[in-house]
């Protein structure tokens, strides 16, 4: 076991070079040049933008910069903000935490729904409960999500009232946060109703980041439980004799979570892509909104340490996934 | 399918094997609804020119945010009401189809087409070239597509065509990745020996002999990246870095309309409501095709 | 179930509010740190300068008058290059959890916040690295000060190299809000010197209480302010960069006050009875500048014969909803020197085009720079080019519209021999008509790094503006700005667009908030009705 973990981690190595060169060069030929975009209107002297220049530190041989990143990069530093002048990292993590809280509802919002309705679907094939949750499961495959979260606010912060609009918590609620995880700070804090309002910010920004893995994890679940129901050891079983639901709660849907698994896990990118239209949409002070608002500003070190640590998540994710399933599967693991 | 033992002539073959398609594809009643959507969609795109009753660009200074025709303060002239400068939304709507399904016809050729290529260079050559390709694979995937689009964007400048090929570049690696493996599966078949005995060229045998032989996932997963094509270049029109206005894009129409969110639902619905059913009829189709073409599901 | 849990912490809110007035501002972007001096945001000063920091002289509320602020009073020797500020004893400096004053606001602190910023020498002047002072640059305060002298304890002296009118409204700009010496020793000694930028110790009306990223920012009041101290508690930033989520939540009375609303909600504003709007010309100009050394643009009749051919009231109709006031001069209505005697251009298609076949001109193509970005003075240059393009189209020319990503487009806009001509803007940094003629119209400013994208240098307009600027006296100053806006207007290096209206939506249940012509937000004297 300790040898597959070890090969993996070796593997991850010149990819994450790789995304290193990426995150590099992507940065660097970005048109557009900071220091004119902070003179703004105003204008800048020839001579003062060679200062800025090079205090900045661009006006240094393109390959020498990218030593110099790399080199800064071992020693834990990721630059700094050229618009808040302070360091990407400690920026990074004063806003995961804000996506890590949403992702996490996200994925367990779309587990916990996901995962019975694919089983009862497969276990009801072609039932009326099967075709209606297989097709809002493809509904909400096809979300246009940016547009759906629009709709949830228009209808139920707009014509309702029942939810707020926007932000992690209501502003009359002030108390510090040790974790930077909402749901967790607003129970230490003890203030009466601080949980709660917590819990009201996150359901609409959940709901519409969960939409598509939601259908996704549907979708998969019936599919591999499909499978697994097909295959002749689950049939040997059953014609045994066995309960029906021993059949599916012993072997068949042990042998279809494998995959499953393998798709929640896979779900984390396509959550980061999703984070980036949520948090626009609710104002979610996350990371998503973060590189979004940098890349429009040319805040070149925030885009490329961004893209390193975005990237780096999720191949640690996929790491993990991995390592998951292989412990599941020890098949996997010889191989 | 390849162990007919009947001796027929190629086109029969191909005829039997499209009618084998479609009875299956039929079967599938989500599928043909999808296919008749997407038709429909065609049909409005080819003949936008004659079905809009307005100029998409066309502004009516007089008709501003005017509702759909049968809310209070609507107008018969625009069936579907007008957006903040005057122009009619269904006109729009209408040859917003145009962009929908170019987008998608593109992105999916640049990416299936790249995918292929580079995916049976690494399929059929192995070894350090295999390696190399991965590995860049493996690396554009470790981004979030969007993120890594939005960025390229951000590189290529805001744009229509900009957006397009960013979104290919994104997924291209999926194609890759499936050429490649079953390119490795296929090469070890008898037919691929036989036909390297037989004295076929690298590029007949990649080409002519392999490829065909793994159509059937590709084709799977062009359709569904054609769906996420026109919700990725409609992301993009958001986040106002795809097609630009005036362009009547879906997305771009729902990022100029999302000011008038509590005024106007109508801006801001139909586009959403556009993207939405093609995206659906595009993946039911996507569905069908999946079913027909994958021998392991036929079977159960 | 949800919508219990919803309702229980909706009556749980309310309960608790009745204690402490908390004031919550819809904001509309991030500030991008707490120290005024190495930014140039507005929304960074409306965080951080306004609320927590005072500077030798402020701007009176409401207007871009100059009064006394931390310094009581002043005197200018006769030749205007000595400024002596006696300043105000007992100011207290705020506190917080790490950092207790042990000594009043002084000279000291003066001397260090200017020292900071012009001086390369001092500790503090890259505390964090990277840091720049670009207002204090852009003001040419490097060049114009020579000297900032202790007297004693509460008198400072400071010494300039050329005699500069706008010099006690430039001090009263956020770069140059003053900040505790004591702090910032006690920081070096702890070796936390960023925390000058996070945890900001001012003398202003609210105390800086913590700062989520790009979430909300918390100040109290400040009991031992100076001046009128703040009748609210609590003050609250509410960070929302969408105007249609901010309504949203000013109509969810989840806040108090937005500022830029979409011009698109303003009449629903002003039909909802829950809400009132504030509305105030805003300190900026909207232009198309001409290349003026280029022919046939270098013909001020062919410009003037342009300017006629577009229709003004269309483009304030079109891309301002209504929102701005045509402009016909180039600096706003709401600054002082305003002349309101000069006539603008009509619109004169027919005018127009006898005025360029008199000239010479015809089957004139153009190009026209439309920016790619939306600015407080220009909504959507885009659809403004449109409009252009389609009245010019009218008098016989063809204008192309040409746009570059927006820090090309301000390079390249500066480019000497730039064929076309340029939309842009500007928004006054301190009230002061030098800070728009000069900085945008005059000769210093045609060449590289400066702002005059029209390159138009007249010798008459350009000695008007350098008289004004060594004149104390604000009447002269009055009567040779009105005399160079005849001459702008005569010349006509730029079609003025407009003026944008600054729209300020707030509950019904506000009162007390003052606009500011500088588009400042400020809160010190605002109330709540229960």
């Amino acid at each position: 076991m300790v040898r597959f973990i070890l090969n993996k981690l070796l593997y991850l190595i010149p990819t994450f070079l790789g995304i290193t060169i990426i995150a590099f060069s992507f940065v660097r030929i970005l048109p557009g040049d900071p220091v004119l975009l902070m003179a703004g209107e105003r204008g800048v002297s020839p001579e003062r933008h060679a200062e800025l220049t090079a205090q900045l530190g661009y006006d240094k041989p393109v390959v020498m910069q990218y030593f110099d990143f790399l080199g800064r990069l071992l020693q834990g530093d990721f630059g700094t903000s050229l618009v808040t002048k302070k360091p990407v990292l400690d920026e990074f993590m004063a806003l995961f935490p804000a996506t890590v809280e949403l992702g996490l509802c996200a994925i367990i919002l779309a587990t916990v729904i996901g995962v019975p309705v694919g089983i009862l679907a497969a276990i009801k094939r072609g039932s009326w409960f099967d075709q209606i949750s297989m097709t809002t499961a493809l509904v909400g495959f096809s979300m246009p999500i940016f547009w759906w979260g629009l709709l949830l606010i228009i209808f139920f912060s707009g014509m309702l009232g029942w939810t707020p609009v926007s932000g992690r918590i209501s502003l009359l609620y002030y108390f510090p946060t040790p974790t930077g995880f909402m749901l967790i700070d607003s129970l230490l804090s003890g203030q009466p109703g601080a949980f709660k309002s917590a819990v009201s910010h996150l359901i609409l920004p959940s709901i519409v980041l969960a939409t598509i893995p939601l259908a996704v994890i549907a979708r998969q679940t019936r599919s591999a439980m499909l499978e697994v129901m097909g295959e002749d050891y689950v049939r040997t079983a059953r014609a045994k004799g066995m309960p029906q639901r021993r059949v599916i709660g012993v072997h068949a849907l042990r042998n279809a979570m494998i995959p499953v698994v393998t798709t929640i896990g896979l779900q984390i990118g396509v959550l980061m892509a999703g984070a980036i239209l949520t948090e626009t949409i609710f104002s979610w002070p996350g990371i998503g909104k973060w590189m979004i608002d940098s890349i429009s500003r040319r805040d070149y070190p925030v885009v490329q340490s961004g893209l390193l640590l975005i990237a780096g998540m999720v191949m640690l994710v996929n790491l993990l996934v991995d390592l998951t399933y292989g412990l599941i599967n020890p098949r996997i693991r010889a191989s | 399918m390849s162990d007919t033992t009947v001796k027929l002539s190629d086109a029969a073959i191909r005829r039997r094997m499209l009618a084998e398609f479609w009875f299956y594809f039929s079967q599938n009643r989500g599928a043909v609804l999808g296919l008749v959507v997407f038709i429909l969609l065609v049909l409005v795109a080819v003949f936008a020119s004659v079905l809009a009753p307005h100029d998409p660009t066309v502004q009516y200074r007089d008709a501003l945010l005017v509702p759909p025709v049968w809310q209070e303060g609507g107008r018969a002239e625009f069936l579907l009401g007008t957006d903040a400068v005057g122009r009619d939304m269904l006109s729009r709507l209408i040859y917003g189809a145009q962009y929908s399904l170019f987008i998608g016809i593109v992105v999916v050729s640049i990416a299936l087409f790249g995918g292929i290529i580079i995916g049976l260079l690494a399929g059929f050559y192995g070894s350090w070239v295999d390696t190399v390709i991965m590995r860049v694979m493996d690396v554009i995937l470790a981004f979030p597509s969007l993120l890594l689009a939005l960025v390229l964007v951000a590189i290529l400048g805001p744009g229509l065509t900009n957006a397009m090929i960013a979104i290919a570049i994104v997924y291209q690696p999926h194609f890759a990745r499936l050429t490649r493996a079953a390119v490795m599966a296929e090469q070890k078949r008898e037919y691929v020996t036989a036909a390297r005995v037989a004295g076929a060229g690298n590029l007949r045998l990649m080409f002519k002999t392999i490829l065909p032989n793994c159509l059937a996932p590709l084709i799977v997963q062009a359709t569904l990246s054609f769906s996420s094509a026109v919700l990725d270049s409609a992301a993009l029109g958001f986040l106002g870095m795809g097609a630009q206005p005036p362009a009547p894009e879906w997305g771009t129409m729902l990022a100029e309309a999302r000011e008038f969110i509590l005024r106007a639902w109508w801006v801001v619905t139909f586009p959403g409501l556009a993207i939405l059913i093609s995206v659906l009829a595009i993946n039911l189709m996507g569905d069908g095709l999946r079913d027909a073409l994958d021998p392991k599901l036929k079977r159960s | 179930m949800k919508l219990f849990l919803v309702c229980a912490s909706a009556l749980a809110l309310s309960a608790g509010l009745a204690q402490a007035k908390t004031f919550v501002y819809c904001s509309e972007a991030s500030p991008e740190g707490f120290d005024p001096a190495p930014y140039t945001a507005g929304t960074t000063f409306d965080a951080s300068a306004h609320p927590i920091y005072n500077r030798l002289t402020e701007f009176k509320k409401g207007t871009t008058e100059v009064e006394p602020g931390l310094a009581e009073s002043w005197e200018v020797s006769e030749d205007g290059t000595e400024y002596t500020f006696h300043l105000r004893q007992g100011v207290k400096w705020h506190s917080n959890e790490k950092f207790t004053p042990t000594r009043d606001f002084n000279a000291d602190d003066v001397l260090f916040s200017f020292d900071r910023q012009g001086n390369a020498e001092n500790p503090w002047h890259q505390y964090n690295p990277g840091i720049t002072y670009e207002y204090y640059t852009a003001m040419s305060m490097p060049e114009l000060v020579k000297s900032v002298e202790k007297i004693d304890d509460y008198t400072v002296k400071i010494t300039l190299n050329s005699p500069e009118a706008p010099f006690l409204a430039n001090i009263a700009m956020p770069f140059a809000s003053i900040v505790s010496k004591e702090y910032a020793d006690a920081l070096e000694a702890a070796g936390t010197r960023e925390d000058l930028n996070n945890m900001p110790i001012g003398t202003g009306p609210f105390k800086f209480v913590a700062y989520q990223k790009d979430a909300v920012i918390r100040y109290a009041k400040n009991p031992d302010y100076w001046g009128t101290a703040p009748i609210i508690d609590d003050l609250v930033f509410a960070i929302t960069p969408d105007a249609a989520v901010r309504l949203q939540k000013l109509k969810a009375g989840e806040c108090h006050l937005m500022p830029y609303p979409a011009p698109a909600d303003i009449e629903a504003i002003r039909a909802d009875t829950n809400l009132k709007l504030d509305e105030q010309a805003g300190l900026n100009v909207g232009y198309l500048a001409y290349n003026t050394t280029l022919a046939p643009f270098d013909n001020p009749q062919v410009r003037k014969a342009l300017n006629m051919a577009i229709n003004k009231q269309a483009i304030v109709d079109a891309v301002f909803q209504g929102a701005a006031e045509p402009a016909k001069n180039p600096i706003p209505p709401t600054m002082w020197s305003y002349n309101d005697a000069i006539q603008d251009d009509p619109y004169d298609p027919e005018a127009a085009k006898a005025m360029l076949d008199e000239a010479g001109v015809s089957d004139l193509t153009m190009q026209i720079w439309a920016m790619p970005v939306q600015r407080p003075y220009m909504p959507n240059a885009r659809r403004t080019a449109e409009l252009m393009q389609e009245d010019l189209s009218k008098v016989g020319v063809k204008a192309e519209i040409v746009s570059y990503e927006w820090g090309e487009y301000l390079a390249k806009s500066m480019e000497a021999g730039r064929t076309g001509a340029v939309i842009l803007g500007w928004t006054g940094d301190n009230g002061d008509p030098d800070n728009f003629l000069s900085v945008l119209l005059s000769c210093d400013s045609a060449g590289e790094g400066g702002a005059n994208r029209a390159f138009w240098c007249n010798e008459e307009f350009s000695s008007l503006l350098k008289d004004a600027k060594v004149t104390a006296d604000q009447a002269e100053r009055t009567a040779l700005y009105e005399q160079a806006q005849v001459v702008f207007k005569d010349q006509a290096p730029w079609y003025t667009i407009a003026h944008s209206t600054q729209y300020v939506p707030m509950s019904a249940k506000v009162s007390g908030f003052v606009m500011s012509p500088l588009g400042d937000f400020t809160f010190e004297t605002v109330d709540i009705a229960e």
